[in-house]
């Protein structure tokens, strides 16, 4: 399941890539719309007004809020009475609604959100990393990493259809990196309205917010309960990881592109390094393979599309047989001097019959620039974990000494 | 792959240059893709930005090093910025100035082009906006691209009397190019 591009030329248009996801998000015929429209945010929402305007989504409510915290909030409430709920935010947004992430999982409300990923504050930096959204990670939230702007587009139609799964219900952060992708011009197909509807069926909800058949959502629960509330979030988690990889699926068999469910590969079936990695810097790491490759060099990567749920079994069986696995992390556990990517894989793989050597590199913090040679640099290090065993476990990429 | 990089002050419109160069390269039947050096916008300030095509879907996601082409849109930045910097051995320099090539003494081997784009946008648009003309004047220097897909993209963002004087200024400095 190969993307075909050039089919998919004569459909394409240059646009932004906030555009795009913007697009995308009225094809999925949203009913509520929050956003909070100032610094930090996106082109996405104002966009996303600009089509409430022009009166290009029927049936939807536009919320101007006064905080992140209410933008998520205001959908905890939409999301309840039954309505499909939106929202965008990146960086201090998202750690400003940090409390209310786990109400809407806890709430089990099928809310999907476009994360548009940057570093976090202080010192104050608006460039991309992951921070921000690894930061959420135990909220209870799928998160979905896009490689570039046709994949994300494209995650937020499968995004609404694994949240509101019945067997799921559980809310979808779609990543994309800021800046890179959010406000880089490519060539993009547009999600077509008709294809959208086939594809996403409206939100039924079986229990839903309505005054004449009151409920509560949220409420108490003790001690003699709480843990089963638990529980039944992480079936659900459970659940998603074929789910994903389904609604990608049907995604290919009506709009024919394809990027993989919970993971995807490249070059890796005789690969004796793997590399893994999340969102944009996948572009970069295939072309720095196709240069390697060319001079014999047998590596790989596993590209994490879902990082919640954490695809244990898919990484294991692609990493089983390699000689090396490297995870690049656009974050950091301060603390423990590892990425999140890197941290998890190697626990993964702990307690099973793979032994492989396993490294990590922190990379691309605060917007800093990935060129290809970066990548080579990193494979080269890698190759010597192969020849002599590991020195560095985990280290920072790229670290300026002079500035130290 | 061919790379580009623009530079300008904020507020000279290099973004909507370089995303514009993207479009028109899709419209030729290339694969393309526009971004900005990503910097907190000032006006007045130096800014980047970029653009790459390519016959092939790219995947690079860093910055511009070693461009193919430099497009330099007020030549006050010469002081302040390397302009020049890892542009390739046979690439090209574009720089709006009234100066002939020789004028300028860069550290590179890429051939050095002029255009007096603002004399030109003074001229037919009517304002020293000189972003779309320098882009006619590119298609001209660098025959990479059809002028008449610049001229489109441009009437497309900017519909009306601004996309039409836009695209007769785009002409005349592609004109000019060829005829030099």
């Amino acid at each position: 399941m190969q993307r075909d591009f050039e089919k998919d030329k004569k459909n394409m248009v240059v646009v932004e890539g906030s555009y795009a996801v913007a697009s995308a998000v009225k094809s999925c015929r949203p009913n509520v719309i929050s956003a909070y429209p100032i610094t930090p945010q996106t082109h996405i929402v104002e966009d996303l007004s600009q089509f409430m305007a022009d009166g290009a989504i029927p049936n939807c409510e536009y919320i101007n809020v006064e905080s992140e915290f209410s933008a998520l909030s205001a959908l905890v409430g939409s999301s309840a009475a039954g309505a499909r709920s939106y929202s965008a935010t990146t960086s201090q947004g998202l750690e400003l609604m940090h409390e209310v992430l786990f109400n809407v999982s806890g709430m089990r409300l099928p809310v999907v959100m476009t994360v548009v990923n940057r570093a976090v504050s202080a010192p104050i930096n608006i460039w991309n990393d992951h921070q921000d959204s690894i930061s959420q990670r135990d909220t209870g939230w799928i998160q979905l990493y896009a490689e570039d702007t046709q994949e994300i587009s494209d995650m937020t139609a499968q995004a609404f259809k694994i949240a509101e799964d019945p067997e799921i219900l559980l809310p979808v952060m779609t990543c994309m990196d800021g800046f890179i992708l959010s406000h880089v011009y490519e060539p993009v197909v547009l999600l077509e309205d008709d294809i959208v509807a086939e594809y996403l069926p409206p939100f039924e909800p079986e229990f839903k917010l309505d005054p004449k058949n009151p409920k509560t959502f949220g409420a108490f629960a003790d001690p003699n309960s709480y843990t089963e509330f638990r529980y039944l979030q992480q079936q659900a988690m459970d659940k998603a990881l074929k789910k994903i990889e389904d609604a990608a699926a049907e995604f290919y068999d009506l709009f024919g592109r394809h990027y993989g469910g919970l993971i995807d590969t490249y070059e890796t079936d005789d690969a004796d390094i793997i590399l893994m990695a999340m969102g944009s810097i996948v572009g970069t790491i295939k072309d720095a393979i196709d240069k390697l490759r060319a001079k014999g060099v047998k590596v790989g990567l596993l590209k994490v599309r879902s990082f919640r749920p954490f695809p244990v079994e898919a990484i294991r069986n692609v990493v089983k047989d390699a000689k090396v696995v490297v995870a690049l992390d656009k974050n950091i556990s301060i603390g423990l001097n590892e990425g999140a990517l890197f941290t998890e894989t190697k626990a993964s793989l702990y307690n099973t019959k793979i032994d492989v050597p396993v490294i990590g590199f922190m990379i691309g913090h605060g917007g800093r620039d990935i060129p290809t040679g970066t990548i080579e640099n990193i494979i080269d290090e890698a190759k010597k974990v192969i020849d002599s065993g590991i020195t560095v476990e985990s280290q920072f990429t790229d670290l300026k000494e002079e500035l130290l | 792959m061919k790379e580009i990089r623009i530079h300008g002050r904020g507020g000279q419109g290099s973004v909507t240059a370089a995303e514009l160069l993207a479009v028109a390269a899709f419209a030729d039947g290339k694969f393309s893709q526009a971004f900005p050096a990503f910097g907190v916008e000032r006006r007045g300030a130096p800014v980047q930005a970029f653009t790459r095509i390519s016959e092939d879907p790219i995947r690079l996601r860093a910055q511009v090093y070693e461009p193919d082409y430099v497009i330099v849109q007020d030549p006050t930045l010469l002081e302040v910025v390397s302009i020049a910097s890892g542009a390739k051995d046979d690439g090209l320099i574009l720089i709006n100035s009234d100066f002939d090539p020789e004028h300028f003494d860069l550290d590179t081997n890429a051939k050095i082009m002029t255009v007096n784009a603002t004399k030109i946008a003074l001229d037919i648009i009517g304002r020293p906006i000189v972003n779309t003309v320098l882009l006619g004047a590119f298609a001209g220097a660098s025959g990479l691209i059809d002028p008449a897909s610049i001229k489109e993209a441009v009437m497309e963002r900017f519909p009306g009397k601004v996309g039409e004087k836009n695209a007769e200024a785009i002409q005349k400095a592609y004109d000019m190019m060829m005829e030099a």
